[in-house]
């Protein structure tokens, strides 16, 4: 541990704000990495289902 | 087209390449010279862009000679490109390009000569109105020369790799913005060269090495490049 | 690949958590930069993952163009926005760390910039697949650009590093360093591998999106569909 304290580990040496920013940004960019293609594959899935129906009403 | 394709008596190969090169180097020139506005467009605009720099930052003339090498090669990489959607537009339309491809000639010699004679159209005259520019923007009189061979050496390689950019996007409506934004990033290295051989010579030392840079890439432009326009054109009107 | 995945989410999940709190919290703080130091752990795992990604999107793309593999198509189509992001990450990192370093948010530092015109490559190839309705066409198109940038890449790199020395001579540049203690690299080295685990995870997912969208009229996809 390179911290004596809690604070100072928030603190960074008076460079928290740009350490924190970066960590934030690259966990908001690899959660959006991995949650858009899930969200994507339930919308197409669920664009298939419907066409499906349809496809099975006209019929 | 088809006087070029069916009149060609039947010769050894090496002079049919060099009939079919000049062929379709005469064809564009002559189609062009027949539409004389398209030829002094992309000039105006480069004329109209270095008119700008001074009214928008300042008329200094120490200030401008700074800045005039960059200002006069960003002014002609955009004017190329500006003139760029034109070079297969015309034949894609018109159904020429469709049986140039379906042509047994090489299509290597065909596009190096659209290329060349989109080159004699725009970069020629650029490199050599550049003085021009050059006066009206206080660059010193012995950067003229360097200016000018390094507009003479990188502008064909601008073409050449522009005409990628327009044989990717041929086949849609709307190519012109979309050229840009693929081809403006592969343009960064022959503007730094081309630049840095400007404000060498205006600085006195030797430009050679710049020079050499320049047509380093220019002969890799000619090998690569054309193979990579025919790919492009034969996806682009197949698709 | 359905079997691969769980796994490959489980090692990423691992190697990131632990990566992380391994840079955050315990690795030694650097003499020259103190604490700031510890944004190396983002910036140049995602720099390096936006360069390889390029190289495999256009490897992807050549494959896809030489032999006409639907596979490689998709690959090459779904690495373009991960690496993307992942250029844009390094560009947004870079700018943060250089703040504190530097004292602005923006240099010409020649890694930055080739960074930048990295991402702007992979927004040009990412416009084109776009502008192109025909998906096979779209793909062979987004190859050959892809395969043209790659050609680039180098030529732009040196380029860019030469320019950089003729305008600003000794600029302290952020990352390269004489000998990295042990302590430093070896968290780099697993936030790295992380990062590639990652890399996997998502292409897999997009690749998976993109062949059910374009096999959409396939039986397979109908019965698996009936399924639900």
């Amino acid at each position: 541990m390179s911290f004596d304290s809690f604070s100072d580990f928030l603190a960074m040496g008076g460079h928290g704000l740009y350490v924190w920013l970066s960590y934030a940004i690259a966990l908001f960019v690899i959660v959006i990495n991995l949650v858009s293609p899930v969200l994507r594959k339930k919308q197409l899935v669920s664009e298939l289902v419907r066409r499906l129906r349809r496809e099975k009403n006209a019929s | 087209m088809s006087e070029m394709l069916t009149n060609e008596p039947v010769q050894s190969s090496e002079q049919t390449m060099r009939g079919l090169f000049l062929a379709v180097l005469k064809r564009d020139l002559l189609l062009s010279y027949r539409r004389r506005s398209d030829l002094v467009n992309p000039l105006i605009f480069f004329l109209m862009v270095a008119t700008l720099f001074p009214l928008g930052v300042s008329p200094e003339p120490d200030f401008l000679a700074q800045l005039a090498p960059g200002v006069v090669w960003v002014a002609a990489l955009l004017s190329t490109l500006l003139s760029m959607d034109s070079v297969f537009r015309s034949d894609f339309e018109d159904g020429t390009l469709e049986q140039t491809l379906l042509s047994p000639q090489p299509l290597f010699v065909v596009v190096l000569g659209k290329v060349i004679a989109h080159w004699m159209l725009t970069g020629l005259p650029l490199a050599l109105l550049a003085p021009v520019l050059g006066i009206m923007l206080f660059l010193p009189d012995g950067g003229m020369g360097g200016l000018m061979i390094s507009l003479l050496l990188g502008t064909p390689t601008l073409s050449l790799v522009g005409a990628i950019g327009a044989a990717l996007t041929v086949g849609l409506r709307k190519g012109g913005v979309l050229i840009s934004l693929l081809v403006l990033p592969l343009y960064i290295p022959v503007l730094i060269f081309g630049t840095s051989a400007v404000q060498a010579a205006v600085t006195g030392l030797p430009l050679g090495g710049y020079l050499a840079l320049l047509g380093a890439m220019l002969a890799l432009g000619i090998v690569m490049a054309p193979l990579a326009i025919g790919a492009a054109l034969r996806i682009s009107v197949s698709g | 690949m359905g079997k691969l995945l769980p796994w490959f989410a489980i090692v990423t999940a691992a190697l990131l958590v632990s990566g992380i709190v391994w840079a955050l919290a315990f690795a030694p703080s650097d003499y020259q930069q103190g604490n700031s130091f510890r944004i190396i752990y983002i910036h140049v795992p995602s720099a390096i993952l936006a360069q390889s990604c390029y190289m495999l999107m256009a490897i992807a793309g050549a494959i896809g163009l030489i032999w006409k593999m639907k596979v490689a198509d998709m690959v090459a189509k779904s690495s373009a926005p991960i690496g993307a992001t992942m250029a844009l990450l390094a560009l947004v990192t870079g700018a943060i760390w250089g703040k504190p370093t530097w004292g602005s948010w923006w240099v010409w530092d020649a890694r930055l910039t080739s960074m930048l015109i990295l991402l702007f490559l992979y927004l040009g190839v990412i416009a084109l697949n776009s502008a192109i309705e025909s998906e096979a066409t779209a793909a062979q198109a987004t190859a050959v650009l892809a395969l043209v940038g790659l050609v680039n890449i180098p030529i732009i790199k040196y380029s860019v590093e030469w320019w950089n020395t003729l305008h600003q001579p000794a600029t302290f540049t952020l990352t390269e360093r004489p000998a990295m203690p042990a302590e430093m690299w070896v968290p780099l080295l697993v936030m790295v591998i992380g990062f590639y685990c990652f890399f996997a995870v998502s292409l897999m997912l997009r690749t998976r999106n993109e062949i059910l969208h374009r096999e959409r009229r396939a039986r397979w996809v109908r019965e698996l569909i009936e399924k639900q």
